[in-house]
């Protein structure tokens, strides 16, 4: 054991054992290392089970349901429902009574077949008359409906007699609650296939410019809380009293619930009685209150020419940078810190201004950091959805691909589409992974 | 006095920290006293730049206190002046008290920062190295302030408004003052309805429970799996470990579709149950990616040990490794509490039903027009408050969780 297992361990800044290791030892494989396989194994069956669950089955589900015509309502399957009613009276004896069984399809599109209805009848009753869809064996009621259309309702019918005995003591045959079966076709795994909902999202214009803002978001979010995040690491730099004050206070954003601070940024910035707005008129800045959150695009006059400027993306960039530079904040300075004091002094000494310090020691050395930075930032700025969707809804020239999948799935109820939508933030992500993993992660391990 | 490049950067400065400062300390009297106060930007500017060339009438080595004292009594009179008296546009009979120490606040302010940045420049032409250590230092400063005010003006603003009623705030939205003497009942009524009528004790039960359970299952799910990468050999082991990674760039919105359907059919959607097999499926790649590092740092030889003594391997891993990774340990847990408390997304798609609600799906159900905003921030401090202090409580912990296995945003 402790050779096999000697050879295996890694210290502590070795890097992960190299491929072409593996397959020369998978020839000659051993007891031994077959059992620690087979342990690493269960160990990891966990972990598998629920990533595969609910992460990588998903995903190919999109797929699934990204070609099929199904809607919110096509969730709840097709069910008989049925409801049981008495007419005459059963507490006396002799007299002609009837049990009425009625039963409706809930949904109104899907049919149901092989409805199979099962009761049970109080003893001390005699059935006279039986609908032909019944059967009464000893106190068994069995009705059995080959179709039961979309939306159609039947009704059954059975006749009986009580006798003394019950009608001295009757129980109402409603006691016995009715169960009803029957099969319906699940529209998720029947086999109707469609591409309407991929027509239907590349057709629309609104398609286009909901990606080209998603792009926009996408970019200046990441650009904005990476230079923001450089800015405050800058200067956390250098040490002084209340640093580690400070560091804390700059993680706030990130740390607060994403809810607590969409609607403080949407309270603070509400046109009518927003702090904000009242700080901007208070100043002179502004004549009326701004609608960060609801104008599309304010006109800014630039010498003679006016340009629209799209005030509400702008707006909930600007809250992405201000949530997300902590983020880059917090790796930036790490990275600083480690730069060795050794080559400032050089530095100094040979006169080098602090700017250029900055330009020519620092940013080389934080370049590493800060393209795996702007990367991951990308993509996790691109899968973004609750910032977006708390703080705008997707109105007003704010609707992102992500916004999107929410708001054709269930805004629209149209899951197909959603899922349509889904599948192409699919493949972009695919595009941007093989990027990361041809040139980030290679530098980062 | 020599006039040149010193000078010139030095009212620049002055006149930048002076704007800075008016404005600021103009604003922040308005939100703390609820005063109408307006600051005169240019009144402000310019006693920052007096303030600076007072500094610069003497060379460095020979500024006193006194010269100082001078300069803060020139970003007054200065003030004063060009204002015609009304620095914040207040008469000066109103509240002089409060107008008196604003005024005295800025010039404090503007000396500190002018001294800070001209501590070592004269008035003269400045070589290279001091006009960059003088913009540096002025951006720096700048950067100080930006950044204390786009973090606490929110969160002052949040927990403000939340003690407010409606009326005042529609009033007037700048003052955020607050009248303790209505006493603490009155003043704390948003949160003592939220908890009464709108069962928020409840939600914050449910919320800690499915954050708490979320860190006990994403542990139990991460250990062994982090253990197997880290010590033992087995077939495709590099391949998985740095595959982990991906799962994080797997944006949520896209698996809730879906989720949505199958939990639908099979009944979990609205359960605290479909809640806990989402989130750690979430969380077990990071944590499991982050705890395998650090084992990879333990040494080996005290497991060996363990080992040859007859211990099992999960014997080592429980009276070992564990023991040894109790830090990362504890920055996993914050980390994974974190998100589990902050999560919105799944909690707003799959919860239904206001008796298992958690915090951030309670707050976005006070986001109508029918409930007060003072209520809706009330909730927002209630769901951020306890994750802060558990922050600020742990900082250390966390602050490696979140820098250690790089983070989900």
């Amino acid at each position: 054991m402790t050779t096999s297992h000697g050879t295996n361990t890694p210290s502590a800044n070795a890097p992960p054992h190299s491929n072409g290791q593996t397959p020369k030892r998978k020839s000659k494989i051993g007891p031994m290392a077959r059992r620690e396989a087979k342990l690493a194994l269960w160990m990891l069956a966990p972990t598998f089970l629920i990533v595969m669950g609910v992460v990588l089955f998903p995903l190919l589900a999109n797929f699934w349901i990204s070609v099929k015509p199904v809607k919110l309502s096509d969730l709840r399957p097709p069910t008989p429902v049925v409801s049981e009613r008495v007419r005459g009276d059963f507490d006396v004896a002799g007299q002609e009574f009837s049990i009425q069984y009625r039963m409706r399809n809930s949904s109104r599109k899907g049919d149901i077949t092989d409805v199979i209805l099962t009761d049970t009848l109080p003893t001390g009753i005699t059935i006279t008359k039986v609908d032909p869809a019944c059967r009464v064996t000893g106190s068994d009621v069995r009705c059995t409906l080959d179709q039961l259309e979309a939306g159609e309702r039947k009704r059954l019918e059975l006749t009986a007699i009580a006798d003394a005995g019950f009608a001295a003591n009757p129980i109402s045959p409603r006691d016995s609650e009715p169960t009803v079966i029957g099969s319906a076709e699940n529209i998720l795994t029947n086999s109707e296939f469609t591409f309407d909902n991929f027509a239907r999202i590349f057709d629309s214009r609104e398609f286009w410019s909901v990606l080209w803002v998603s792009i926009a978001y996408t970019v200046f979010g990441t650009l904005g809380a990476l230079l923001l995040g450089l800015f405050a690491a800058l200067i956390l730099n250098k040490p002084f009293a209340g640093r580690s004050i400070i560091r804390g206070l700059f993680l706030f954003p990130y740390v607060a619930p994403v809810i607590a601070v969409a609607f403080t940024w949407v309270i603070l910035l509400d046109p009518f009685n927003g702090t904000f707005n009242a700080i901007l008129l208070r100043m002179n800045l502004a004549d009326e209150g701004v609608n960060f959150f609801g104008q599309r695009a304010l006109p800014i006059d630039i010498f003679g020419m006016t340009f629209e400027f799209p005030l509400a993306l702008a707006t909930v960039i600007a809250f992405e940078a201000w949530r997300y530079f902590p983020l880059s904040f917090l790796f930036i300075l790490a990275r600083m810190q480690s730069i060795s004091s050794d080559m400032y002094e050089a530095a100094e000494v040979d006169g080098a201004t602090p700017l250029q310090q900055f330009w020519h020691i620092s940013l080389p050395q934080l370049l590493g950091i800060l393209s795996t930075l702007f990367l991951l930032r990308f993509i996790w700025t691109f899968n973004k959805f609750d910032d977006i969707f708390l703080l705008t809804g997707g109105a007003a020239g704010t609707r992102t691909l992500t916004v999107d999948v929410y708001e054709q799935g269930f805004a629209l109820s149209n899951l197909g589409a959603g899922a349509a939508v889904a599948v192409a933030i699919f493949i972009l992500l695919l595009i941007f992974a093989v990027f990361y993993f041809k040139f980030v992660h290679r530098e980062d391990s | 006095m020599r006039i040149g490049t010193g000078l010139l950067l030095g009212l620049i400065s002055g006149l930048l920290w002076g704007a800075i400062a008016v404005a600021i300390i103009g604003i922040s009297l308005t939100l703390i006293t609820g005063l109408p106060a307006t600051p005169i930007i240019s009144a402000g500017a310019l006693g920052g730049a007096v303030n600076a060339a007072i500094i610069l009438l003497r060379p460095p080595k020979d500024r006193t206190p006194g010269l100082y004292l001078v300069a803060f009594a020139g970003v007054i009179i200065a003030m004063i002046l060009v204002s015609f008296g009304a620095p914040f546009s207040l008469a000066f009979s109103e509240s002089s008290l409060i107008q008196a120490f604003g005024v005295g606040l800025v010039a404090l302010a503007v000396t500190f920062a002018n001294r800070a940045v001209l501590i070592d420049i004269h008035a003269g032409m400045l070589k290279r190295y001091k006009t960059d250590l003088v913009i540096v230092r002025v951006l720096k400063g700048f950067g100080f302030v930006f950044f204390s005010v786009i973090v606490i003006l929110p969160f002052y603003v949040m927990v403000m408004t939340s003690l407010k009623n409606q009326q005042e705030l529609f009033l007037n939205p700048l003052d955020l003052s607050i009248d303790l003497t209505q006493g603490a009942a009155s003043l704390f009524d948003s949160y003592v309805e939220l908890f009464t009528k709108f069962n928020f004790g409840r939600f914050l039960l449910i919320s800690t429970i499915v954050s708490v359970s979320t860190v006990l299952i994403t542990l139990a799910f991460s250990i062994p799996g982090a253990y197997a990468v880290a010590r033992l050999k087995f077939p495709g082991q590099t391949v998985l470990s740095s595959s982990i990674l991906l799962i994080y760039l797997v944006p949520m919105i896209v698996l809730v579709i879906p989720l949505y359907a199958v939990f639908s059919q099979l009944g979990l959607r609205n359960t605290v149950v479909g809640l806990l097999i989402v989130y750690p499926a979430t969380t077990v790649p990071v944590a499991l990616y982050m705890l395998q590092g650090y084992f990879r740092g333990l040494p080996a030889e005290l497991e060996e040990a363990g080992l040859m003594d007859g211990l099992s391997r999960l014997g080592v891993i429980w009276k070992i490794t564990l023991p040894l990774a109790l830090p990362a340990l504890a920055s996993v847990s914050l980390y994974v509490f974190m998100i589990a408390w902050n999560e919105f997304l799944f909690a707003f798609m799959f919860l239904d039903d206001p008796d298992i609600f958690t915090l951030s799906r309670g707050v976005v159900s006070l986001n109508s027009s029918e409930v007060p905003r003072q209520h809706l921030m009330a909730g927002a401090v209630i769901a951020t408050v306890p994750i802060l202090v558990i922050f600020l409580w742990f900082e250390r912990f966390l602050v490696q969780g979140l820098t250690a296995g790089s983070v989900k945003g």
